[in-house]
C-alpha cells in the first residue's frame, strides 16, 4: 500500500511539477504582487504592503469602463449564444438530408484565426472614406443612416463586439448540444408521441430537461470565457482599447503590464485578482442555481 | 377490443442502397377482444415492427389495421387509443413516479381534458392497480427494474387505452424478477380486461402467459394459435423447433411403407404418411425407456434436474448431435440402456424440402 502510494506520485510528480511552476506559483505571485505597494520592477522594491493597489484600480476609470464593458459583453453574449446555438443545433437534427454539410458550415467559425475573422468583420462594419461597409450598405436598404460601428458611438461598437463573440462561440456550443440532443433515447421521443406530447411540450418537458447537464456547462464555460475576453476586442478596434472605450478587464491587466501605460505588474496584478474573485463568485453562482433546478 | 390486421406489409430501405427489406410480409392476425396475446419470434423477425404500426408510430406501406370494427390505418398514435410499453420502458428520468403516470394525461386538450384533481385521482387509482402507489415520489432510477416496468404499465393505462401493446416486457429483467413479474403482468390484463399485444422472443414466456400467441419467422406469419394448440400441432418444423424447453429432438429420416425409418430401422408405425425422406421431430417427453424400444440410441449420460429426469444419448440420424429425453425416473432410464419406444403424439414429421408438417394417422403406442 505504502509503496504503491509512493509509486503513484512519483507517476504525477512530472505533471505537478509543471502545474506547480506554471500555474500554483504564478497565482501565488500574482496575490503577493497585488498587495505590494508602489513596487518598483527595476529594482524590485516596494514601500509597504495593503490595498493601496485594489483601491487604485477601482477608481480607475479605465477599469470601471473595462468593468462594465466586460459584463454587458458576458450577460448579453451568453444567454443569446446559448439560445441560438440551441435553436441551430435543434434545427440541425431535424434534418436528415445536409445535415454534415450544415455541421461542417456551422464548425468553420471555430477554426478560423480569430484576428483573420476581426478583419473582415472589419470590412463588414467599417466606415471609411471610401465607403460605409457591407452592414451600412444592408441599412440604407431600409432606410437607415451609416452608423460608424468601429469608430462610432457606443452601442455601435458594442453591438459589434457582441455579434462578433457570438459568432465565434457558437460552433463549439453547436457541436455540444447536436451531441447532446443525439444522446437523448429515441424511445423517449417515441413514448412522447404515443401519449400525443405536442412539440413544445415534448421540447420543454423532455428534451430541455435531458440536455440540461450539457447547457450548464456551456453556460458555465460561457461566463468564463466571456469574462476573460480579450482578444475578440483587439481584431475588431486595435490594441488600444482604451482610447476606443472597450477595454475588457483582461485588456486592462494587459494594458497595465506591457500597453502604453504600462509598467504596474501591482495594478495588474489587482485587476487579475479582481477578476478572478469576479468568476469564481459567478461560477459558484451558477452551479448552485443549476444544482437546485436539476433537483427541483 | 378485438385487433385485426390484414395484408400488413412493411419494407425499409437498405441504407445507401436502393434495395428493401421487408420486414414484415403480408401479415394477417387477429387478437380477440380482452385476449392477451404473444407476438413470439426471433429477433429480426418483424414483431417490434408489427407491434409499432399497431401502435401508429410506424406507417404499413401495405394493409390495414383495425381495432374493433375502426380502420385506425392512418391515425395518429394519440388518437388510436394505444398505451404502449417500451422495452426499455422510457419513464422519464427527471420527473416524479406520478409525474411520469400524469404525463399522458397533460397531453389531453379540450373537453377530453380532466380537471387536476381529477387527474391526479386517476393516476393514483392507476398506481394501485399495478401496486405502486407507495412509490410516486421517487425517481424513476431509483427504482427497481420491475417497479420501473409496472410504472411504465401505469403510464400506458392511465389515460384507459383501447389496446395494451408492450414490447419485450420482460427481457429487461432478471430471472426471478421475470416470473414474478409475468404473474402481474396476468394480473393487470385481467383485471382491466384490456385486449393486450405483446412481444417476445422468449417462447417460454408466451407460452405461460398469453391466451393465445402468433409465431413469425423474417416478416411471415408462421402460425397462430393457443400455445398448447400450437405446441401439440405445429405447421412447420420452425414452429416445432422454436417452442419447447428443452427443445425438439430432429431426426433426418424416412418413410416407407408406412413406417419411419431412422438410420435404417423402424421406430414407429405413421400410417397414411407418403413415402420419402423427412425430417422427423420428436419432442424430449415422446421418448418412452423400453429396453426392447425400436429407436435404439447410445445413452451418453442420465441428468437429474430437480424433479425432471433427462436422458441424454446419441443417434446416428439426430442433428442436434445428441438428443434429450425426459423420462419418469432414473431407474427406468438405466434399465432401457437407450432404447426408446415413441409416442406418436409427440412424434411429428416434416417434408424434408418445404419443412411443412406431413400429417400421418396416429396409432395408440
Amino acid at each position: 500500500m505504502e509503496r504503491n502510494n509512493r509509486k503513484a506520485w512519483l507517476y504525477l510528480l512530472p505533471a505537478l511539477i509543471l502545474l506547480g511552476a506554471f500555474l500554483v506559483y504564478p497565482l501565488i505571485d500574482v496575490l503577493i504582487y497585488s498587495f505590494e505597494e508602489g513596487f518598483n520592477f527595476a529594482s524590485q522594491t516596494y514601500f509597504g504592503v495593503g490595498l493601496y493597489n485594489y483601491r487604485y484600480v477601482l477608481r480607475d476609470p479605465y477599469f470601471l469602463q473595462a468593468l462594465k464593458n466586460t459584463f454587458l459583453l458576458v450577460l448579453i453574449t451568453v444567454p443569446v449564444s446559448t439560445a441560438l446555438a440551441l435553436l441551430i443545433s435543434l434545427g440541425l437534427s431535424s434534418i436528415r438530408p445536409l445535415r454534415q454539410l450544415y455541421q461542417t458550415i456551422y464548425f468553420l467559425p471555430y477554426v478560423t484565426n480569430t484576428l483573420a475573422v476581426g478583419l473582415v468583420f472589419m470590412v463588414l462594419f467599417q466606415k471609411t472614406e471610401y465607403t460605409d461597409g457591407l452592414v451600412n450598405l444592408m441599412l440604407s436598404w431600409f432606410g437607415s443612416g451609416p452608423v460608424d460601428f468601429i469608430d462610432g458611438p457606443y452601442w455601435a461598437k458594442l453591438f459589434v463586439l457582441c455579434f462578433y463573440t457570438v459568432w465565434v462561440v457558437l460552433p463549439f456550443k453547436i457541436l455540444v448540444l447536436t451531441s447532446a440532443l443525439a444522446s437523448v433515447n429515441q424511445d423517449y421521443y417515441k413514448a412522447a408521441r404515443v401519449d400525443g406530447t405536442s412539440r413544445l411540450r415534448t421540447f420543454t418537458r423532455i428534451t430541455l430537461p435531458m440536455i440540461s447537464p450539457m447547457i450548464v456547462y456551456l453556460v458555465i464555460t460561457g461566463f468564463i470565457g466571456a469574462f476573460k475576453a480579450y482578444s475578440d476586442a483587439v481584431a475588431l478596434f486595435g490594441t488600444d482599447l482604451n482610447a476606443a472605450g472597450m477595454n475588457t478587464i483582461v485588456g486592462y491587466v494587459y494594458d497595465m503590464l506591457y500597453g502604453a501605460s504600462g509598467g504596474y505588474p501591482s495594478y495588474a496584478s489587482a485587476a487579475a485578482i479582481l477578476l478572478f474573485l469576479i468568476v469564481l463568485t459567478i461560477t459558484c453562482i451558477n452551479l448552485m442555481a443549476s444544482r437546485r433546478q436539476l433537483q427541483g | 377490443m378485438e385487433i385485426r390486421v390484414e395484408h400488413l406489409t412493411k419494407r425499409f430501405y437498405d441504407r445507401g442502397r436502393r434495395q428493401t427489406t421487408t420486414a414484415v410480409s403480408d401479415l394477417t392476425l387477429t387478437a380477440p377482444d380482452g385476449a392477451l396475446m404473444g407476438l413470439l419470434g426471433p429477433s429480426g423477425c418483424g414483431k417490434s415492427t408489427t407491434l409499432n404500426m399497431i401502435c401508429g408510430l410506424e406507417k404499413p406501406d401495405e394493409g390495414r389495421i383495425f381495432f374493433g370494427g375502426e380502420d385506425v390505418t392512418d391515425l395518429p398514435p394519440e388518437v388510436r387509443g394505444v398505451g404502449m410499453v417500451f422495452q426499455n420502458y422510457a419513464l422519464y428520468p427527471h420527473l416524479t413516479v406520478l409525474q411520469n403516470i400524469l404525463f399522458p394525461l397533460e397531453n389531453l386538450k379540450g373537453a377530453a381534458r380532466p380537471s387536476r384533481e381529477e387527474m391526479v385521482r386517476r393516476a393514483r387509482e392507476t398506481a394501485a392497480l399495478v401496486e405502486i402507489e407507495a412509490l410516486l415520489d421517487r425517481r424513476p432510477r431509483e427504482l427497481s427494474g420491475g417497479q420501473q416496468q409496472r410504472v411504465a404499465i401505469a403510464r400506458a393505462l392511465v389515460k384507459r387505452p383501447r389496446v395494451l401493446l408492450l414490447d419485450e416486457p420482460l427481457s429487461n429483467l432478471d430471472a426471478r424478477l421475470r416470473l414474478q413479474t409475468r404473474e402481474e403482468i396476468c394480473r393487470i390484463q385481467r383485471e382491466t380486461g384490456i385486449t393486450t399485444l405483446f412481444v417476445t422472443h422468449d417462447q417460454e414466456e408466451a407460452m405461460s402467459i398469453s391466451h393465445r400467441i402468433a409465431v413469425m419467422r423474417e416478416g411471415l406469419l408462421m402460425q397462430e394459435g393457443a400455445p398448447q394448440q400450437v405446441y401439440d400441432d405445429p405447421a412447420c418444423l420452425f414452429v416445432a423447433r422454436f417452442l419447447g424447453t428443452p427443445p425438439i429432438n430432429v431426426f433426418s429420416g424416412e418413410v416407407r411403407r408406412g413406417a419411419l425409418l431412422l438410420d435404417g430401422r423402424a421406430v414407429l408405425e405413421v400410417p397414411e404418411a407418403a413415402d420419402g425422406p423427412v425430417w422427423a421431430g420428436i419432442r424430449p417427453e415422446g421418448f418412452l425407456p423400453r429396453p426392447d424400444g425400436p429407436l435404439r440410441c447410445a445413452l451418453s449420460r442420465v441428468e437429474v434436474l430437480g424433479r425432471d429426469v433427462s436422458m441424454v444419448c446419441t443417434h446416428p440420424a439426430c442433428e442436434n448431435g445428441s438428443l434429450r429425453a425426459i423420462v419418469p425416473s432414473r431407474r427406468e432410464a438405466e434399465a432401457s440402456g437407450g432404447a426408446f419406444a415413441l409416442r406418436p403424439d409427440k412424434v411429428f414429421l416434416f417434408d424434408r424440402e418445404r419443412e411443412i408438417r406431413i400429417p400421418f394417422r396416429a396409432a395408440r403406442a
